[in-house]
């Protein structure tokens, strides 16, 4: 465990200095989009990873509390307002999205979940005299909290990284709380659960809008930080994109979407420089995680390294739960 | 008033096409129990496939039947090296899905370019005829004409055959029908093929009249999606009827609400999954 923890320890200070040693803004720009994909990933993980239930529609709870955020800021509100406002909407709509799609588990989860985020999609993209359609709404200015300009990229990569400590220390209670544990209960044993006397709805509910929370925070710090948002980023390929770093980093664990985020930004942004075709990659990489590591790359190189290093056929019988595991009717 | 009549005229050709794309797509999802995330793209590919093949000479109705059995060989063979090692695991099908969709637009991206093609309506039935001074395209008439008879046809196919027994037998219940001797493995190679040629056949076909862009797979996969969850799944007359309804909310839809016009289609879908979950023509699983 000490191992685990210097790593960690190195992790974060080596997040910390980070500015200090990227010169360019390019790269700094990379790691806070990192960073804030990270956050929408692991919200989408106490979803997919904790309660076992896969959500195609998360992209749309993003985009609203983008939407929500820069039509106030155009309409001429003042930051506040337009943060706690886009927090509020998308809580809201992250009731509205819990209590249509926990009327069931699996694929028809997955389903309806995708069906709203179309809908929120269809939305943004037609209804052009509210949301300016394809040409996206542009936002003015980024905000100042106590009074930090968070203009440049290195402030707002501070921004940024203050956020993501606070929500990784938030998923990291919710996981150890007894609510986290009655989360993974659900998931497991939802009968039983049941039996049990917990309100294995409510726990599905409330773990939603936890995950919905943080989806839109992450999703004001994407509208700052491009100081615009599109319907692109609601499409059926951004929720896909957001569950494949989920996937990819290794779903129920505390970390995994952090790698999974680093990972898919880094293919989508450095790896485009050279290769043209990164959607083509991009499913490939989907591809073999889902068929060679459905545990995902944290968990599944873990799994091998400690193969490796027992040379012991035991460890492999303690996997974690694959994505296909998921709920238990 | 005539342009209620060009909507309509438009409305039914387009749910030709769709029910040319569901059929297959309720198939798979009633036997598979997974929704084929990427037919949309064997759509788009199978439509791209018979340009290129009518490009080389083919003609129309030959480039479209090659592209359908180029596609079923695709289908089929995505099913036995990829989907089949995730048997059992659902989500994990799904998901795979999902992303050979991402693959095979890139691909299609890839060869075809981003410039949407709009292949010629073939030799023949071009123009149109009037009726009581309403005048109709032959070739939307004649994709009308092909979807139906396709429906007879698998209609046959699945009510009074041997095969079509089995395949409703796999619907109903895998393991009882596994138990009994049917190789349901073969089963869902099959149907995937032919649910993959099917789409194919729809693309082809629709070239002419929605134009091959990159995006069309993304179009298309939820009109199939609501299509099929209006109607049920598995239920091929569901397909049927839904693909109409679809195809006149799509239209009528754009023309009216522009600005609603995905949120009409996408309304009655979400109705259905909230309220009767089985579909409108969908049985109840026993």
């Amino acid at each position: 465990m000490t191992a685990r923890k210097l790593t960690l320890a190195a992790a974060l200070v080596v997040l910390a200095t980070l500015p200090l040693w990227l010169v360019s803004a390019f790269y700094i720009n990379i790691a806070t989009q990192i960073l804030f994909w990270a956050i929408a990933a692991a919200a989408l993980n106490v979803l997919v990873g904790y309660a076992g239930l896969v959500s195609l529609g998360h992209a749309g709870l993003f985009g609203i509390a983008g939407y929500v955020a820069a039509l106030l800021l155009g309409a001429g509100h003042g930051h506040p307002v337009a943060i706690l406002a886009a927090l509020v909407a998308t809580v809201a709509a992250s009731a509205t999205f819990a209590v249509l799609s926990l009327r069931s588990t699996g694929i028809g989860f997955l389903m309806i979940t995708l069906t709203l985020g179309q809908i929120v999609w269809g939305v943004a993209y037609r209804w052009a005299s509210l949301t300016n359609g394809d040409n996206g709404v542009n936002v003015a200015s980024r905000p100042t909290p106590f009074g930090v300009d968070l203009s440049s990229p290195t402030s707002f990569y501070y921004a940024t990284f203050a956020t993501f400590l606070l929500a990784m220390a938030m998923m990291a209670v919710f996981v150890r709380s007894p609510f986290g544990a009655s989360v993974r209960g659900t998931r497991d044993q939802a009968t039983r659960m049941n039996t049990l006397g917990y309100h294995v709805w409510l726990i599905r509910f409330l773990a939603f809008l936890f995950s919905g929370l943080w989806t839109g925070i992450a999703g004001l710090l994407f509208v700052y930080y491009n100081e615009f948002v599109s319907p692109q980023v609601l499409a059926l390929q951004s929720s896909a994109e957001m569950l494949l770093m989920v996937i990819a980093g290794g779903t129920a664990t505390l970390l995994g979407p952090v790698v999974g985020a680093a990972i898919v930004v880094i293919i989508k942004n450095v790896a485009s420089a050279y290769v043209e075709r990164w959607n083509l990659l991009l499913g490939v990489i989907f591809v073999v995680i889902i068929i060679f590591m459905p545990e995902g790359l944290l968990p599944g190189l873990t799994r091998l390294w400690r193969t490796h290093r027992r040379t012991a056929s035991t460890a492999i019988a303690k996997g974690s739960v694959p994505i296909s595991e998921g709920p238990t009717r | 008033m005539s342009i209620l009549l060009i909507l309509a005229v438009n409305s039914i050709a387009l749910g030709g096409v769709l029910f040319l794309l569901s059929a297959g797509f309720s198939l798979i999802f009633g036997l598979m129990r997974i929704p084929n995330l990427m037919h949309g793209s064997f759509f788009m590919l199978g439509a791209y496939l018979s340009v290129s093949f009518a490009r080389a000479g083919l003609g129309f109705w030959g480039a479209a039947l090659l592209s359908c059995a180029a596609m079923a060989v695709i289908g089929g063979v995505i099913e036995r090296v990829l989907l089949r090692r995730l048997a059992g695991q659902d989500l994990a099908q799904v998901l795979l899905t999902l992303a050979m969709s991402f693959i095979i637009a890139d691909v299609c991206l890839m060869i075809w370019t981003g410039d949407p093609i709009q292949p010629p309506t073939p030799s023949g039935l071009q123009g149109a005829i009037r009726v009581f001074s309403v005048i109709f395209p032959i070739f939307r008439l004649v994709i009308v004409l092909i979807a139906v008879t396709i429906a007879i046809a698998l209609w046959l196919l699945i009510d009074w055959t041997r095969l079509g027994a089995m395949i409703r037998a796999g619907v109903d219940d895998a393991a009882i029908a596994r138990v009994v001797g049917i190789r349901v493995s073969r089963l869902f190679t099959l149907v995937f093929c032919l649910g993959a040629a099917l789409a194919a056949f729809g693309g082809a076909i629709a070239g002419p009249f929605l134009s091959i862009y990159p995006g069309l797979d993304a179009d298309m996969l939820p009109l199939a999606l609501i299509v099929v969850i209006l109607g049920g799944i598995g239920s091929l007359l569901g397909a049927l009827l839904g693909s109409f309804l679809i195809g006149f909310l799509y239209n009528f839809g754009q023309a009216m609400f522009p600005d609603l016009a995905y949120v009409i289609l996408f309304l009655p879908m979400l109705l259905v999954l909230v309220l009767r979950p089985q579909g409108l023509f969908g049985r109840t699983p026993a």
